[in-house]
């Protein structure tokens, strides 16, 4: 299943950087969402899958299952997937904000810092 | 969104999902739950309300400014964590406290880790509530 | 006002006084120091400083460090009481003076210190200082090239010594020098020992400017007279040897170290006498003269033989003295004449009788005539090129023609100024320098003189317990003396003398010819110049290609990156070829992984807003399914959450943003795609890759044994993030909250905007 997962994987990462390298920055956050989705399966995998065993410690026991689940990337795709979300909703204002001040959505015409034809570029 | 049934359901709801958030950050540190997953279900709780009523209801219904709550929950979630000095340990080390501890049976359990997990709850309930409020107001 | 303007105004008041007052201090503590060392003590004091990386703040008074200390001192006094005339009522003698002290204070450090990381921390701010005092003159491009050349040359050698420090600390096993030293067999047969002495060397090499390094010093002129005087002749430029003197028990001995030292430093003593007979004007013949000096002493840090040694010692403190003294005096001449070209110059002798008087001791000196004490360093250094076992007649033949040039050089710069009869009109009616300016001179070259004729003043406290640092046994120094009877040295000294006299005789029609060779030669001063611009250009380049402004082709230059880097890792490894073993896979699994997979599809090929936003949410939905599946409840719960709220801006957002794309745009993008489907295969190979190797459980084991226990949560996940790890959660919630708060801002502004 690992194997199959990385596979599935590496669609997700190959859709996610096409979307990244789409002149639309809307388009861009799409990928943005697929790829942070992409790391948290990435880490998820890496710490091996186990069906059925969560890592809970039952009632009147001291340790989980022997074979219950890693519980360490669970943890820490837990709060990615939080984080992730901050970032999302932080672009999606951003670009949005982009887009009511310079009135488009391609990242090659949002050149205010940096204009064409600029001598130093 | 004008609808009457999502209007009348929505404030129901919302108490049903604010009850069952708290239910499930209390119960977090022993089952499936926690702050994330509580902050998480009263924030939808309260942008089903907002859609449902509106943002100028669902702000009144709170009361409270939700930029506030974020950060009084990182305030919580701090002052969690530097309680340990006070009690000598390193800082973010867990402190507890069980009333009627018997043999096995622990009793109730108060620790600051219970606290600590109320901060990360009132920071992520917080936190959404400002991004959704601020998005359906300013869209 | 220029550096070298002179201002008739006396002092700088406060300003003036206290710096000559602490360095006055400075070297009076170190003279009462001067029994117990020579007695054959060493004084050590040590504060522990990082101690976790056995880094201590160490100080070793021993006889090396004691004699450096008082020349540093002693010197510095001088400087300091000369410039607070010599720079009399300038605007900014306040910050010229805290430079200067916090320079020796910074040498002083650098010549005391007994650890490795203190000895690099001393040597990089004696670098900072001068290039302070070299740009003290910031006004001119001039100044502030050569400021920033010399910055540069020897940052860059600092950074290889740094480098080699750290590697002699490692392969050593302790830091403290003292340590290091007394086990210098060790060093010599580890494995390391020919790169450690390779950084070491570019270290010291930049430092002390030995050739090919040596185009920065003489630009470094620019400083104001008294700090070339300090800095480029005395103390700093001898960083460098110093360093190469203390490691000097540890290192030499073997064949590297005694033909890379030798070779550098005869190769630099002989070119740059040339290059000093070149020079008209008299601060860069002097310039030139030090950098023939360093050779020599280079030179003879190559040997082992007791000779050499003692020929190193004397030399250094000979040096030191007639050097300052030179400096100081064209500081004397160019403060009363406003110039200092040698062709101008003449005359001086009747108008400035005492300037002349410490001038005439102090190049005879330099020169090797008897009874100064130079005449003694000269008859040490052939005595000591003698006994160079392998190569006697190059070292004492590069000596020989070196010192010849340097008699030269002497007649030139301290000679013809002030008895030469000239018709040239100066630029100032010059007159004698004030006492503040001529204590300096008079007192080095009286210095001279009287260790000359007195050499046993010398030898006991100072020459034979520095000796002994070397060579660990003070009575192996030999005995300095003006008559050491009828030998080889004392016919070389002679021949030096016919020589150097010849020299100096023809020396304006060999300086016609030296100035056309020279011209002809290749430049090291272009070259720098040429290789400054190359630097540039190069970086305007990548800047222009990797810098353009557009997000897009930083977004590709990253992702190629991550393919190259990745992808090119696994095929030098050879470990990119795990076969995926897709065997034994539950139906279930096969669609969710579908479900996962399709969704990606449409969200990466669509045209339609809302079909993007539902692909999303299906990829979404497809990732919280395998949380389930696999065992991870509190994962797959939380993420169906976020999905929704996900769901709910976008759709916020929708209402207001344009579509995809423009009327008749599509998005076609072969290139993307192939650095796309490339950067995924890569990410799937290294997964694989990795769950190819196994898996280090320790950590989770650690938490699920401690979990109930210690933490008393039964939901491990849980535990971690509120007890384990709860101050990264804190830093994680501290993030979510600025990102909000962040969003929220940027909302606000556009409201108020519009509203406005």
């Amino acid at each position: 299943m690992e194997a199959l997962l990385a596979i599935a994987i590496g669609a997700l990462v190959a859709a996610a950087v096409y979307l990244m390298l789409a002149r639309n920055v809307l388009r861009f956050i799409f990928g943005l969402v697929l790829i942070s989705n992409a790391a948290n399966l990435i880490i998820f995998t890496g710490g091996r899958l186990t069906e059925g065993v969560p890592p809970l410690i039952p009632e009147g026991a001291n340790l989980p299952a022997a074979d219950a689940a890693n519980a360490l990337p669970q943890a820490l795709v837990l709060t990615a997937i939080v984080i992730g979300f901050g970032l999302f909703a932080f672009a999606l204002v951003l670009i949005f904000r982009a887009y009511t001040t310079l009135g488009t959505l391609n990242s090659e015409e949002m050149r205010v810092a940096e204009p064409k034809g600029d001598p130093l570029l | 969104m004008n609808s009457i049934i999502l209007r009348i359901g929505s404030r129901y709801v919302v108490g049903i999902l604010l009850l069952f958030s708290i239910y499930m950050l209390l119960r977090g540190h022993n089952e499936p739950g926690g702050g994330f997953i509580g902050g998480l279900i009263g924030a939808t709780g309260f942008v089903l309300y907002a859609i449902g009523c509106g943002t100028a209801d669902a702000r009144a219904a709170l009361r409270i400014m939700p930029q506030t709550i974020a950060m009084a929950g990182l305030g919580i979630a701090l002052v969690a964590g530097l309680a340990a000095a006070a009690f000598g340990d390193a800082l973010f080390t867990g402190q507890w406290l069980f009333i009627g501890a018997e043999g096995d049976d622990k009793g109730l359990p108060l620790s600051t880790v219970l606290v600590f997990d109320i901060g990360v709850y009132l920071v992520v309930f917080g936190a959404i509530l400002t991004l959704v409020f601020a998005m359906e107001e300013e869209i | 006002m220029t550096n070298d303007e002179p201002s008739r105004r006396s002092g700088n008041g406060f300003a003036g006084v206290v710096p000559v007052l602490i360095s006055g201090a400075i070297f009076v503590f170190f003279l009462t120091l001067v029994p117990q060392i020579s007695a054959g003590d060493v004084l050590r004091w040590s504060y522990d400083w990082v101690p976790s990386l056995g880094i201590k703040l160490s100080f070793l008074v021993d006889g090396l460090s004691l004699t450096f200390s008082l020349l540093i001192s002693g010197i510095g006094t001088l400087v300091l009481l000369y410039s607070n005339t010599y720079l009399a009522g300038h605007v900014q003698y306040a910050r010229f003076a805290l430079f200067l002290t916090s320079f020796m204070l910074a040498m002083l450090g650098l010549v005391l210190a007994d650890n490795l990381i203190g000895l690099f921390v001393f040597w990089e701010l004696t670098t900072i200082t001068s290039y302070l005092l070299i740009g003290f003159g910031h006004e001119t491009t001039k100044g502030r090239r050569s400021a920033l050349q010399a910055l540069f040359v020897t940052g860059a050698g600092a950074l290889a010594l740094l480098a080699g420090l750290i590697l002699l600390g490692i392969s050593a096993g302790t830091f403290e020098i003292s340590e290091i030293l007394a086990k210098g067999d060790e060093i010599r047969a580890h494995e390391m020992y020919l790169p450690i002495l390779i950084l070491l060397l570019a270290g010291a090499f930049t430092k002390s400017a030995q050739f090919p390094f040596h185009f920065w010093l003489p630009n470094a002129m620019a400083a104001p007279t008294p700090v070339s005087a300090f800095l480029h002749s005395a103390t700093m430029v001898k960083a460098g040897v110093y360093l190469l003197a203390r490691m000097h028990p540890a290192f030499s001995g073997t064949d590297v170290w005694l033909w890379t030292l030798t070779i550098f430093g005869a190769v630099t003593a002989v070119f740059a006498s040339f290059l000093a007979l070149r020079q008209t004007d008299l601060k860069q013949a002097l310039a030139y003269t030090t950098l023939m000096a360093l050779g020599t002493l280079t030179l003879f840090l190559g040997q082992t033989s007791s000779y050499a040694i003692t020929a190193f010692v004397t030399f250094l403190i000979v040096h030191s003295l007639y050097k300052a003294a030179l400096f100081l005096v064209v500081g004397c001449i160019d403060h009363a004449t406003g110039t200092r070209e040698a062709e101008i110059l003449g005359g001086l002798g009747r108008v400035m009788p005492v300037t002349a008087i410490a001038a005439a001791i102090a190049a005879l000196s330099m020169a090797g005539f008897p009874p100064f004490l130079g005449f003694i360093g000269k008859e040490l250094k052939y005595a000591g090129a003698l006994a160079v076992a392998s190569e006697p007649v190059f070292v004492a033949g590069a000596v020989l023609l070196a010192n010849a040039l340097m008699l030269a050089v002497a007649g030139v710069v301290a000679f013809r100024p002030f008895w030469r009869k000239t018709d040239s009109e100066l630029p100032r009616t010059p007159r004698e320098a004030p006492w503040q300016m001529l204590a300096g001179p008079v007192l080095l070259a009286a210095a001279g003189a009287i260790f000359g004729i007195n050499p046993d003043l010398l030898q006991v406290p100072l020459v034979n317990p520095t000796v002994a640092t070397f060579l660990g046994d003070p009575t192996d120094a030999k005995e300095l003396k003006l008559w050491a009877g009828v030998n080889l040295p004392l016919f070389l000294s002679i021949a030096t003398f016919v020589l150097g006299l010849l020299i100096y005789v023809i020396h304006r029609p060999l300086r016609n010819l030296l100035i056309r060779a020279d011209n002809a030669a290749p430049n090291f001063d272009r070259g720098w110049d040429a290789f400054l611009s190359g630097l540039k250009a190069f970086a305007w380049w990548q800047t222009k290609y990797l810098q353009s402004g557009v997000l897009r082709q930083y977004i590709f230059i990253t992702f190629a990156t991550v393919l190259v880097g990745l992808g090119g890792t696994m095929l030098v490894r050879g470990i990119g070829n795990v076969l995926p073993d897709l065997t034994g896979i539950a139906l279930r699994n096969w669609a969710v992984v579908a479900l996962i997979t399709v969704g990606t599809l449409i969200a990466a090929t669509t045209r339609s807003r809302i079909a993007a936003v539902a692909a999303l949410g299906v990829v979404g939905i497809g990732v919280a399914l395998i949380f389930i599946i696999f065992s991870a409840p509190d994962v797959a719960i939380t993420q169906l959450l976020v999905e929704t709220l996900i769901v709910v801006l976008v759709a916020v957002a929708m209402l207001r943003l344009p579509f995809l794309d423009a009327q008749g745009e599509s998005d076609h993008r072969p290139w993307d795609a192939v650095l796309a489907i490339g950067v995924g295969g890569v990410v799937t190979l290294t997964l694989l890759a990795v769950l190819a190797t196994p898996l280090d459980l320790r950590l989770t084991e650690y938490f699920e044994v401690t979990s109930w226990p210690e933490a008393f949560g039964r939901n491990i996940v849980n535990v971690i993030l509120v007890d384990f790890r709860a101050l990264d959660t804190f830093g994680e919630i501290a993030v979510v909250v600025i990102a909000s708060l962040s969003a929220y801002a940027l909302l606000r502004t556009t409201a108020k905007e519009k509203s406005e």
